[in-house]
């Protein structure tokens, strides 16, 4: 096997691409095809290469394969890459969705193109970097570094109100991140390093735990989003353009999943078991009261905002019941949900480039003019309502029962959220899709073209794939999900048998 | 020798004075040949800065001290006198337009420029309370009359004269506390003073109080920042980038050596003073520039800020805080310098435009312009994976270890505050419709931008150098 630095190649391939857009320079026609071909050539390549990883990846393994270690900023901090079972999906889930990101942008992105798919291209190296990262600074770096090139798509590609989307984004997420730095700063003092691995076997001081978790807390809550910190979600998925939406709701909400995962569970095991009840309250008021909230809303992409949130609230929800069922279900309903939201705001972008509109109320009777388009959102709704048989299912079942071996209650009305994604879910479909075709300017509307139908189709394969057959995914996590809910289990049984002998 | 055994060789002076030959030698040229040679004295001050770095860079290693140990040579110094003289020549090259004005050839700028940073020199080595207030006084007489260079214009002379005041004052106090503490420890050396001042008797720290409200003057921190924004927008544009660089790296620098070279023993006295100081001056920094409209005020206020924020480095009170206020103040340099570069293009028919507003749509008509400075600012804002980011790292880090958490809540928290100002200057070059053309840019600000631009994009792909050298001359303190 030959030892190219594989992950560091999947990393920055796309600034490669990003710096070959620059050089082909020009704002005429022909340098705006060059730059999206470029673009969707890199994200495919990375793709590929990134399925490389998928191969040549050893699944019984649960510990950091394809690691590269060099010296970096000083002792203890290095560049440091590597993934395991729980940070392999997303790095994959983030180069596959990219093309279709790509494409997806073709037609409806006419301003600035060349500068768009630099900063798609950047975005995406950001986001696989934080996926690979084994370095909490260099994973600071990668995290914190995706705040620019979104910032300026949301800002200069978006809606109406985009400048004020992009500031609350920009600095709702930067507020949560900096107490997060402050916390890898006392990590670093403590343990005088900050390399991933070394910290997950570092015991650290219970008080220290409590007020690290916090902080760590402060910045995925934001990013996941977490109610009651989810209010720059629904802003900013509406003024974003299409992709960005995509890219928002399918990789950067995991990226606070992916943390809790990485640091507050194997870090901070008994600040994670204490703080468990705050967790699950959160999740519970999180998927009900957003799910609420989605059945009230007049714009399509703000239900699915809403949507989103409910869901994260699964995932937490499955994170902290710390079981194996649990945590493999957020994984899962992570990837699941990357999936369906991508889609789902793939779908609203199709109807918004030929109406120009997203309110709800200006559709109805789409299946009479549109039946592909239809029959595809279908699919969609139906995984996020959690229907069996599509990937929605699956994570959504296997949270529940993690959840239910630790809180009763707690999955109790989390399954509220079951039915209520339903509810909302099935009301958008019926006024959207069906009823009589009125709107005059509804008359003359496309079906999908070619190009709309290839970036969703694959997608509706992998959802119905995932819900019959979800191995795949379960698989390739499994080991490290499975030491990493050991380790978990054992300090915090170490902490009970403590707390009795005293 | 007799002489120089008593140790008062010259040789660690040497750069000093060839510098200050070289100003002399230029002041004559000037004088004689009129001021048509302008351009000419401000290219050899260039050169004349270079040779000096070159000198000093050629010392022998170690540390030095002569005179009687009132002028210390150690990495510290050397550190520091090197990023000064890169400041000092960066403006002159950044002047070049301002001298090349038929209407306003004054040679004696580039000779000004060359004494303030011969008095910056001076400053970075003292190891004496005299040392220190001739360094002090040197720089600023000849900030002061820079700062008024622009002779016709009023705001130009009122800046310079309120620079003047509020500077004499500031003296003033310097003078009265080294006074005390000359009084109470009977010495004005660096290290008799920190082996008399063991325990903190309230005389001494009468004294400390105001010796650090005279260096709080001219870093220009809260709460004596008060001149700042206005002398940063009256004056030149060109000499408030010099304000912003070079003095501040003087500045700090004696800051950082009185506190933990003379006052070592008394830490927890002085410590109180630094973090008030810097939670002040990074929130005073962060809130009061949001309503900025003037590019030039605005920078004033986020240099306020910036000070705040290598301050607490300052505030550990440890090597590793020294090091912070290093990496900072470098970091610092190079972001203000590109940043004065692309005020300084801001031209529309000749007139220079320094209205925020102006910046309107400049990703469309200067794209590369706009990134450049859009990267700046994220760097300023401290966003990762930008130098500003590990500035900020290395100041932080220093003050988690030493303890200091409420200063680190409060720093990291005004940064997020200041990250709104900045963004705002982004959003105006990015997101809102473009205005007319700007002039042509100068191939002496593309020079200073692309270095500056670059070093502050790809500093996180090595940073192993600048921070190496940094903890060398930290630890040349301790």
């Amino acid at each position: 096997m030959t030892t190219w630095p594989i992950l560091s190649v999947v990393t920055f391939l796309p600034v490669v691409g990003a710096l070959l857009i620059y050089i082909s320079r020009g704002d005429d026609e022909a340098a705006r095809r060059n730059s999206r071909w470029i673009a969707l050539w890199t994200t495919l390549i990375t793709f590929v290469v990134s399925l490389i990883l998928v191969a040549r990846f050893d699944s019984t393994q649960p510990d950091f394969q394809f690691v590269e270690k060099m010296q970096w900023l000083s002792s203890g901090i290095s560049y440091h890459m590597g993934v395991d079972g729980i940070s392999l999906p997303f790095v994959i889930l983030t180069t596959a969705l990219m093309p279709f990101c790509i494409v997806a942008s073709w037609k409806s992105v006419t301003m600035r193109v060349r500068e768009y798919m630099m900063a798609f291209l950047l975005l995406e190296t950001l986001m696989v970097g934080t996926f690979c990262a084994l370095d909490l600074v260099l994973f600071y770096l990668f995290f914190e570094g995706g705040l620019i090139p979104m910032f300026l798509i949301i800002g200069v590609w978006g809606g109406p109100r985009r400048v004020y989307a992009s500031f609350k984004f920009f600095l709702y997420t930067l507020l949560g991140s900096v107490l997060m730095l402050l916390a890898i700063m006392a990590l670093f003092w403590n343990a005088g390093t900050t390399d991933i691995p070394t910290l997950m076997h570092t015991a650290v001081p219970r008080s220290l735990q409590t007020w690290a978790w916090l902080a760590f807390f402060a910045s995925f809550a934001v990013k996941m989003p977490m109610w009651p910190v989810h209010t720059w979600l629904p802003d900013a998925h509406v003024e974003a353009p299409t992709a960005g939406s995509v890219i928002l709701a399918a990789i950067l909400l995991k990226m606070g999943g992916y943390g809790f995962l990485r640091f507050s569970l194997p870090m901070f095991p008994l600040a994670s078991h204490h703080f468990a009840p705050l967790i699950f309250s959160l999740s519970i008021i999180a998927i009900i009261y957003t799910s609420l909230v989605a059945l009230m809303q007049e714009d399509i992409k703000k239900l699915i905002a809403y949507s989103s949130v409910a869901h994260m609230g699964f995932v937490t929800m499955g994170i902290f019941a710390g079981t194996t069922q649990g945590v493999a279900g957020g994984v899962f309903q992570m990837i699941s949900h990357g999936i369906v939201s991508g889609a789902l705001f793939l779908c609203v972008g199709i109807v918004y480039d030929r109406m120009h509109t997203r309110e709800i109320t200006a559709y109805g009777g789409l299946v009479n003019r549109m039946p592909l388009y239809a029959l595809v959102f279908m699919v969609f709704t139906m995984a996020n309502v959690g229907l069996p048989g599509t990937s929605g299912f699956v994570g959504e079942f296997m949270t529940l029962i993690g959840t239910f071996k630790v809180s009763i209650p707690t999955a109790a009305f989390a399954t509220l959220g079951v039915i209520l994604s339903a509810a909302y879910a099935l009301w958008l479909y019926r006024k959207v899709i069906f009823g009589a075709l009125v709107r005059p300017s509804l008359a003359s509307i496309k079906d999908l073209t070619f190009r709309e139908s290839l970036t969703l189709m694959p997608l509706v394969a992998l959802t119905i794939l995932f819900g019959f057959y979800p191995k795949p995914v379960l698989d390739m996590s499994a080991a490290s999900v499975q030491q990493l809910v050991t380790n978990y289990s054992q300090a915090v049984t170490a902490i009970k048998a403590a707390a009795l002998l005293q | 020798m007799s002489f120089e055994s008593a140790g008062y060789q010259l040789l660690p002076v040497l750069p000093e004075l060839v510098l200050a030959a070289g100003a002399m030698v230029l002041l004559m040229i000037g004088a004689y040949r009129g001021p048509q040679t302008t351009g000419l004295v401000t290219g050899l001050a260039v050169c004349l800065l270079v040779a000096t770095g070159a000198l000093e860079l050629l010392l022998p290693a170690g540390k030095l001290t002569t005179f009687g140990g009132s002028f210390i040579v150690d990495d510290f110094a050397r550190f520091l006198k090197i990023l000064a003289l890169v400041g000092s020549a960066a403006t002159l090259i950044l002047s070049t337009e301002f001298l090349a004005d038929p209407g306003r050839r004054i040679f004696e700028y580039a000779i000004l420029v060359l004494l303030s940073t011969l008095g910056m020199m001076v400053l970075i080595s003292a190891g004496d309370l005299i040392m220190l207030y001739l360094g002090l006084e040197l720089m600023s007489l000849a900030l002061y009359v820079v700062a008024a260079s622009n002779r016709d214009n009023a705001k130009s002379t009122e800046a310079g004269l309120k620079y003047f005041v509020l500077g004499a004052l500031s003296s003033g106090m310097l003078l009265y506390g080294a006074s005390l503490v000359y009084g109470f420890t009977g010495t004005v050396s660096f290290t008799g003073i920190a082996a008399a001042a063991k325990t903190g008797s309230i005389g001494i720290v009468f004294g400390l109080v105001f010796l650090l409200a005279g260096l709080c003057f001219k870093v220009s921190a809260v709460p004596f920042h008060m001149w700042t924004p206005d002398v940063y927008e009256g004056a030149p544009t060109p000499v408030t980038a010099f304000f912003a660089s070079a003095p501040k790296v003087a500045a700090l620098a004696v800051f950082t050596r009185v506190t933990l070279t003379a006052f070592p023993g008394i830490v927890s006295q002085w410590q109180q003073i630094v973090v008030f100081v810097a939670i002040a001056s990074m929130v005073l920094g962060s809130f009061a520039a949001i309503g900025q409209k003037n590019i030039k005020r605005l920078m004033a206020y986020s240099s306020i800020g910036h000070m705040g924020f290598a301050l607490v480095g300052l505030a550990a009170g440890t090597a590793e805080g020294a090091q912070g206020v290093l990496v900072y103040i470098s970091i610092y340099v190079a972001m203000t310098l590109g940043s004065f570069a692309v005020i300084l293009t801001m031209k529309r028919g000749g007139q220079h435009v320094e209205n925020i507003s102006d910046f309107a749509g400049l990703s469309r008509t200067n794209p590369l312009l706009a990134f450049f400075f859009a990267m700046l600012l994220f760097s300023l804002a401290g966003i990762p994976p930008l130098a500003g980011f590990f500035a900020k790292w290395y100041v932080f880090v220093a003050a988690i270890k030493a303890g200091l958490f409420t200063l680190a809540v409060v720093g990291v928290l005004a940064s997020v505050v200041g990250a709104f100002y900045y963004l705002t200057i982004i959003k105006v070059m990015y997101f809102d419709e473009p205005l007319a053309e700007l002039d042509p840019m100068r191939v002496e600000l593309r020079a200073v931008l692309a270095v500056a631009g670059l070093f502050n994009i790809f500093f996180f792909v090595y940073p192993g150098p600048l921070v190496s050298v940094a903890t060398a001359a930290a630890k040349s303190l301790f």
